[in-house]
């Protein structure tokens, strides 16, 4: 099936520097409907209040992690299903098991280049 | 005639309780105090292995306060209370500064994305793949942030255990620091004095100050 490439798509990271990359390189991809929020608590109002086809958040952030917005994703029925890429500093082989055990879809260690954005939405999405 | 094999008990009560009372360690001429006034009270003859425990004892608080001496001589207040402040002060402002430069390149690498998507092939491709690279490579910002954050993370938890380190020296820090501005003579600034690096930005002069200073050294 073909990737919608309207689809709502929410990113979310503390440093604004990032989400405006982010926001930049998904515009060269072809995703132009992109929202922003600065922490988990913030993502996950948002993703309560609208319908988004894929989350790409951060893991380091304040007050929730990126880590706990996923566990919070995954345990609410109406969101348990949607695409959730972490895109994060931390590398350690710990952090990548404890995202997959959380039930992440991918993950992109900073700093990353568009090529190793694309490939992820494409094995997350399909392709594009 | 006793043997003394174990700390005597009197001694040790004793030291407890000035140690309690005081509530901090107790300087080398107390713990002497001390001991001698605990000899005083027992009876019979000293004999010559309890005065080699007392000698021992005595050198051992000797060591103690000369290595306090030596430890507050270092100035563990200005490390606390000048240094690491400077240091994460500094920091702070590689941060902002950093900030600051990515912002304006996204601004102008955005900019230049806008005008690439009025243009034909290849122009625009060539265009877009260098702004690619550009926002790739702003990556850095949020990597040297992070990093940034760490050293100011680690250089408090070195502030936090000076600071048990001087609430544990106490009096000697005090000595050592009127001891050290009661010697620091005036002197002229030297050429090495004056190699400060860049100002923070709340200390800086700016260009029209500059300008001004020296016109009004003319």
């Amino acid at each position: 099936m073909a990737v919608d490439m309207s689809m709502p798509i929410l990113i979310v990271d503390d440093y604004k520097t990032m989400l405006r990359i982010i926001r930049n390189l998904l515009k060269q991809l072809g995703f132009e409907n992109v929202d922003e929020a600065t922490d988990g608590s913030a993502a996950l109002h948002k993703l309560r209040e609208k319908n988004y086809g894929l989350v790409i958040s951060d893991w380091n952030m304040e007050p929730m992690t990126g880590l706990q917005l996923l566990r919070e994703v995954r345990a609410d029925a109406k969101l348990k299903n949607l695409p959730f890429i972490m895109i994060t500093a931390e590398s350690k082989t710990e952090n990548v098991i404890a995202a997959r055990e959380a039930g992440v879809n991918n993950y992109i260690v900073k700093p990353f280049n568009a090529d190793t954005l694309k490939q992820k939405l494409t094995a997350v999405l399909g392709s594009f | 005639m006793t043997a003394i094999t174990q700390p005597d008990p009197a001694l040790t009560s004793r030291l407890e309780a000035a140690r309690a009372e005081a509530g901090q360690p107790l300087s080398r001429e107390e713990v002497a105090d001390i001991i001698r006034e605990v000899i005083g009270t027992m009876e019979g003859d000293i004999s010559a292995l309890d005065l080699q425990v007392y000698n021992e004892l005595e050198a051992l608080a000797r060591y103690i306060q000369s290595a306090r001496v030596e430890i507050a001589a270092i100035r563990p207040d200005e490390i606390r209370e000048d240094h690491i402040p400077k240091a994460t002060d500094e920091l702070d402002a590689v941060v902002g500064a950093t900030e600051d430069a990515t912002g304006r390149i996204l601004d102008a690498a955005e900019q230049i994305q806008t005008i690439a998507e009025g243009l034909d092939q290849p122009a625009q491709g060539q265009l877009i793949d260098l702004v690619t690279g550009i926002f790739e490579a702003c990556n850095f910002q949020d990597i040297t942030g992070q990093r940034i954050s760490k050293v100011v993370r680690t250089l408090k938890h070195i502030e936090t255990k000076i600071d048990v380190l001087i609430q544990a020296l106490g009096e000697e820090v005090e000595r050592a620091k009127i001891h050290s501005e009661a010697n620091r003579e005036p002197k002229p600034a030297s050429d090495e004095d004056l190699l400060n690096g860049p100002q923070l930005p709340a200390a800086a002069n700016g260009q029209d100050e500059i300008d001004r200073l020296l016109a009004g050294l003319d």
